[in-house]
Parts: C-alpha cells; sequence; structure tokens
C-alpha cells in the first residue's frame, strides 16, 4: 500500500493495471484522454503485461475490447460524451452477449454546444442497456470501485460489463491522495477471470444469431434484468470483502450521511455529493435534520435501500445533473416510480442543478434544500415538482 | 495553519507549470500530515494565454469540488499578469499575494505580498523550456513562507514528483526563492 | 457567445466575430521585430504564420506589417525568415 496523490483519471488507470488487465482499446476524448496516456505509459515502461490496441473510434474502441473479452481477457477502455454516443450500439452488443467487461465513463455534457464540463447527460443515457453503473464521489473510489467492478461483473451470478463514472474535471483532473493497494493484495481479492462462454479457434460457436424463438429472445432480456437484480447482492459482498482487505467500505449500492435521524432526505450521486455532506452539515448547524443519500449504483437501481431510509420521510428532494427532456432528472424518475409502486405517500421534488457544467457551490445545495425544506413544513406538500436551479 | 480550509488560486500562462505547481503543492501537504486538493481552471490550456489553477489545504478531508472564488492566497507566476487579469479578484482582505516580481510590486493595501525574482533564479539554475523560465517550482518554496512550510517538505515534494536531476535543480529553485522572498505587509 | 435568441428560444447560434478568444497578443511572451533592411520579399513568413498576423504591403515601404494584437509570439517567422530579417525580443 501507498499513498500518493493522484488524478481521477490516473486512479482509474492504476486500478486498470492493478485488476491485470490485458486488453486496452481506446480512441482519445477530453476528459478522459489521460486515463489512456497512462496506461499507453505503464504499458511501454513494462509494468504492465497489456496490448493496447489504437483504434480509429469508439465505436472500434469497444469493439476490440470486447472482442478480447469474448476471446477470455480482461479488457477495459474508457470513454465520455460525444465518444460514449458514438459507441453507444457496441454499448448494447456487449450487454446483450454477456461478456463482463469494465469501461470508465468520464462523464461530460453532450453538444451542441461544443462543451467539455461535466454533467451527467453522457452516462445517464446508457441506463438501460444492461451494464452496471455506478458514479464515483472522489478518486479513491475511481480506484477501489473499477477493481471491485472486475469481480463484481465476472461473478457467475451477473456476467454483464459494468461502467465506473467519475465527473469531468472536478475528479478526472483533480489531484487528492489516494491509496494504491499492493498488487499482491489485488490478486488474493480477483479471482482468475470467469465469463459465460469464451471464443476458441476450433472450437465453433455463434452468438448473436437471428433468433428461431422470440420468446427465448425476450428470455434474455428478462434474464438481464434478473441478472442485475441479482448483482445487489453481488456488490454488496464485493463492498464487504474489499472493506475487509483495505478498510474501506461504502456500503453497497448507496451510502449515507447523516440519515440515521433525518427528516428530510437529499438524493444524489457523483463527485458533488462531497459538496452535498457539506451541506448538510451547514443544515444540520441551522437545525434542520437533513440526511443525504448517495446513490452509488444508478443500475442495479437501490430501490431497496432508499425506500428502507425514506420510508418516514418529510421529504425527498432528488438532485439531477441530467435531464430526461420532456420529462424529469432520470434519478428522480427512478426514486419517484419506486416511491409509488411501494405506496410510500411522501412529497418528492427534482432539483435540476449543475447540468452543461453550471458550478454548484454547497451553500447552492444548502439553499436550494433550505427552501424546498421551507415549503414542505409550512404547507405539507411541494408545489412544483420540478426546479431548474441556476445558483443563488 | 488554523482549523480552516486555505484555498489557493495561481496565476501563471498556459506552458508555465501552473498546474504542476498546484500539484506538488498536494504532495508537500500531505507529507505535512494534511489533506491537499488540486485542480486546473476547467477549461482547455493554451500556450501563453493566462490560466489559472487551484489548490485546496486542510487538516480535514476536503469534501467539496465547487471552484474556487474567495481565495485566501493567490499566486502569480508571470509578473505582467497583473495587468491582463484581475488577479485580486475576490481575494478574502487580509489577504496573501505570491509573486514572481523583479521589484517590488504595488497592489495597493490591505494586502500581504511575497515577492522574488524566481525568473532569475529559474534562469541562473539554467531551468528554461522552449525559451521560457521554469518559475513554478522556485514560486512554490516563496510560497512556502505564508503557508509556513517547512521548505524541506517541499523540496522533498518536489523531488519526488518530478524525480532525478530535475528533481534536484528545481528543488533548488525552490529553497533560493524560499530564502530571497521578500516580504511586504 | 455560443447561445443566441431567436423567436424566444435559446438556440446554440452566434455571429462570426473577431477575436472570440479576446486579442491573443497578450498571450505573447516574446515578441517579433522586423527590420525592413534586411528582408528580400520571400513572403516566406506571411505564409507560415498560423495567426495570419502578417499582411504584406505591395505599395512601398515597410513590406511586411505584424499584428501585434493577435500575434502569439510563437516565433515561427522568425524561424522561416531566411535573412534573419525577423528576430525575437522578450516582450515588456
Amino acid at each position: 500500500m501507498v499513498v500518493k496523490p493522484l488524478t481521477g483519471n490516473y486512479a482509474a488507470a492504476y486500478a486498470a493495471k492493478l485488476s491485470r488487465v490485458k486488453v486496452v482499446a481506446a480512441y482519445p476524448i477530453t476528459p478522459q484522454t489521460t486515463i489512456v496516456e497512462k496506461l499507453a505509459q505503464f504499458i511501454e515502461d513494462g509494468e504492465m503485461d497489456a496490448k493496447m490496441i489504437r483504434v480509429e473510434s469508439e465505436h472500434s474502441a469497444l469493439a476490440a475490447a470486447y472482442g478480447a473479452a469474448s476471446g477470455g481477457v480482461r479488457a477495459y477502455t474508457a470513454t465520455s460524451s460525444q465518444g460514449l454516443l458514438y459507441m453507444h450500439e457496441m454499448v448494447w452488443w456487449v450487454a446483450g452477449s454477456r461478456i463482463p467487461l469494465v469501461m470508465t465513463i468520464v462523464t461530460r455534457t453532450l453538444g451542441p454546444p461544443w462543451n467539455i464540463w461535466t454533467d451527467h447527460s453522457d452516462i445517464m443515457d446508457q441506463r438501460d442497456s444492461g451494464w452496471l453503473i455506478m458514479m464515483a464521489e472522489h478518486n479513491q473510489e475511481v480506484l477501489d470501485e473499477t477493481i471491485k467492478m472486475f469481480k463484481i461483473t465476472e461473478d457467475p451470478r451477473v456476467f454483464l460489463p459494468g461502467i465506473v463514472g467519475l465527473d469531468a474535471f472536478i475528479l478526472s483532473h483533480t489531484t487528492e491522495p489516494v491509496d494504491i493497494p499492493d498488487q499482491e493484495l489485488v490478486d488474493t481479492f480477483l479471482p482468475p477471470r470467469r465469463q459465460p462462454y469464451v471464443f476458441k479457434p476450433g472450437d465453433s460457436l455463434l452468438m448473436g444469431n437471428v433468433p428461431r424463438n422470440l420468446k427465448e429472445n425476450m428470455r434474455m432480456r428478462e434474464d438481464i434484468h434478473n441478472s442485475l437484480e441479482a448483482a445487489k447482492k453481488v456488490i454488496e459482498e464485493v463492498d464487504e470483502e474489499w472493506g475487509k482487505l483495505t478498510g474501506r467500505r461504502y456500503g453497497g449500492l448507496i451510502e449515507c450521511y447523516r440519515c440515521e435521524d433525518a427528516s428530510h432526505f437529499i438524493v444524489g450521486m457523483g463527485a458533488w455529493v462531497g459538496d452535498m455532506r457539506e451541506a448538510v452539515d451547514s443544515l444540520r448547524t441551522n437545525g434542520i435534520k437533513v440526511g443525504l443519500i448517495k446513490v452509488r449504483y444508478v443500475r442495479p437501481f437501490p430501490r431497496e435501500d432508499i425506500l428502507k431510509w425514506v420510508v418516514n420521510a418529510k421529504s425527498v428532494i432528488v438532485f439531477d445533473r441530467s435531464v430526461s427532456a420532456g420529462s424529469a432528472g432520470p434519478l428522480f424518475l427512478d426514486v419517484a416510480a419506486h416511491l409509488m409502486a411501494a405506496g410510500i405517500r411522501v412529497p418528492v421534488k427534482n432539483i435540476l442543478a449543475g447540468i452543461t457544467g453550471l458550478d454548484v457551490t454547497y451553500e447552492d445545495i444548502a439553499d436550494a434544500v433550505l427552501k424546498s425544506v421551507a415549503e414542505v413544513e409550512e404547507t405539507g406538500k411541494f408545489s412544483r415538482f420540478i426546479e431548474w436551479y441556476y445558483g443563488r | 495553519m488554523s482549523d480552516e480550509m486555505i484555498e489557493i488560486r495561481f496565476h501563471g500562462r498556459g506552458g508555465q507549470g501552473a498546474v504542476t505547481a498546484a500539484n506538488i503543492l498536494v504532495y508537500a501537504a500531505y507529507k505535512a500530515g494534511l489533506w491537499g486538493q488540486a485542480f486546473p481552471f476547467f477549461g482547455a490550456e493554451r500556450r501563453g494565454a493566462p490560466v489559472m489553477a487551484f489548490a485546496r489545504i486542510s487538516k480535514r478531508r476536503i469534501r467539496v469540488r465547487s471552484m474556487i472564488r474567495h481565495p485566501d492566497i493567490v499566486v502569480v507566476l508571470d509578473p505582467a499578469l497583473p495587468k491582463l487579469v484581475n488577479v485580486l479578484d475576490g481575494l478574502k482582505q487580509g489577504g496573501v499575494i505570491v509573486i514572481n516580481s523583479p521589484s517590488k510590486p504595488e497592489f495597493g493595501e490591505g494586502y500581504r505580498v511575497y515577492y522574488v525574482n524566481a525568473s532569475k533564479i529559474a534562469l541562473d539554475l539554467n531551468l528554461v523550456l522552449a525559451g521560457w523560465p521554469l518559475v513554478n517550482t522556485a514560486i512554490l518554496g516563496a510560497l512556502a513562507r505564508p503557508l509556513g512550510f517547512d521548505i524541506g517538505i517541499i523540496e522533498e515534494a518536489i523531488k519526488d514528483y518530478l524525480g532525478g536531476s530535475r528533481g534536484e535543480v528545481n528543488a533548488k529553485a525552490a529553497r533560493r526563492a524560499y530564502e530571497e522572498v521578500k516580504i511586504l505587509e | 457567445m455560443s447561445e443566441g435568441r431567436v423567436k424566444g428560444k435559446v438556440l446554440p447560434i452566434s455571429k462570426p466575430c473577431v477575436g472570440v478568444a479576446g486579442k491573443t497578443g497578450s498571450w505573447r511572451v516574446m515578441r517579433p521585430v522586423y527590420d525592413d533592411s534586411k528582408c528580400v520579399k520571400c513572403r516566406l513568413c506571411w505564409l507560415y504564420c498560423p495567426e495570419n498576423a502578417i499582411d504584406l504591403n505591395e505599395e512601398g515601404g515597410p513590406f511586411i506589417k505584424i499584428n501585434y494584437d493577435y500575434c502569439k509570439g510563437c516565433g515561427i517567422c522568425a524561424s522561416v525568415c531566411p535573412k534573419n530579417a525577423i528576430t525575437m525580443v522578450p516582450e515588456g
């Protein structure tokens, strides 16, 4: 174990190296570029025994990584924003063929106009594809969860690919101390690669041919869904195991902050959860009983974990850094739907902020929450379920 | 250093190493038993253009990630920059300015100004890249004063970050700036 | 600016304008200085300048004019000049 100041991108690169990834295929895009630069350097310096496949597009990047993974090795790629959209067709193919693979998404908003700053439009655009999707709060979590993601995705109960998301610049290019585990520790933690099938020369196998039976085809979709549900337990087990080895437990699909006696709950995910913690502390100082639910995994969605906390809440305020235009923020939609389905009648509100990379301070978050809580305390409900928040 | 977080803004030109200086500061802070966070201005960097980098230092793990709007310390790597950008923007009353300047700079009342001829130190030590003196490590030596950091820790962080003979000579630049920096109260 | 408003809609459009990034001459650390007496009018500096910051004067007088509002001081003109008619000097 050694503690080193690392950017979020370098933390991802170290994690891929420690996970003994054998094939990296990627195409550069800001703000993802330095992940692959670092991996190229590791390979060049002989510190990492892997092949770097240089491709002409993100579509090919994931196709190449997918091919390598289908052949039986740990494969890795990383992208952002427009690159991820270009890759999107392959995103579905990897999940549909049940090949475990890990990808880092450095979340960046989508054009037009050209903009390189963070929001969650790109990663949330992948959420129906069948991948496990998580967002990290800090650089340590980027490193830890990337290593863990290999174990989770290669578990026979799961056999699906996984995405680790980190916010552009506010994690990807921010340097802070990160504990880098020893190779021996990671080797003990990660078993040899497992996957449902392997393409081998001389052993004929077809994947993805036209279905003869559409019921069977629909069952494939259901199986992906069920495997994501089953992944919840695996995520918790792996979190516990990693916690025993490193002392760092995150709590599985969600992490709670000051929730025990909270009446009002904030829900959020990604790097600004750090600012939300500060906002919770400042609101608590003012006597407002607020708790924070950090969504670590958005797929599988932590339905049970969230419902357990908010069942007796006075209000739930969901912060989204992207929007499903014409409906509401995607995190809000999930939370609201599952509350309703479980028969929990609690006022829910969606605050849309930080979209297109607009800077959000903890004071902004505290301000938005304070006003919302004041309204619900006075009237028992929210007068509008959606608020576009541009700052104080 | 108080319990509060210290927020620092670096002003430089693209290519002068302001981001590297902020990163090295995180190394130094960690060696001093503190938590550090460094980040560039979130945008494209272009050689010669005025750029910013930021750092936070605290006794506790730093959770906030928003931009720094009211720094405690402003570090200026290029003496010509105050004419191009408002380096005092948002600087707290009684705040600190650390500047690379050949002569006594004028910032008016209400600030503590530390100045050192970092360009000369860099040129003396032959720290030159593509025609530019590399002043970022020297300025870190000057910054050690208002931060109350042991210069040995800054030297160690520079050597760790840059490595080899590059690390040695850059550490020397920091030590010289630390010794030569002048203070205007 | 990347946004505009048309018929009440907020749109990602704008008119082309001079110096979207401001007057980039402020990025200059070294300044190109031209000596007309050495110039042989080969036009290489004009051809190579990546910023289009060199204008030719075919009407008599100094043959080139450097636009210091936008010259970033990259030094390519001085480098390609076969007669050393352009020298780079520290700015300020």
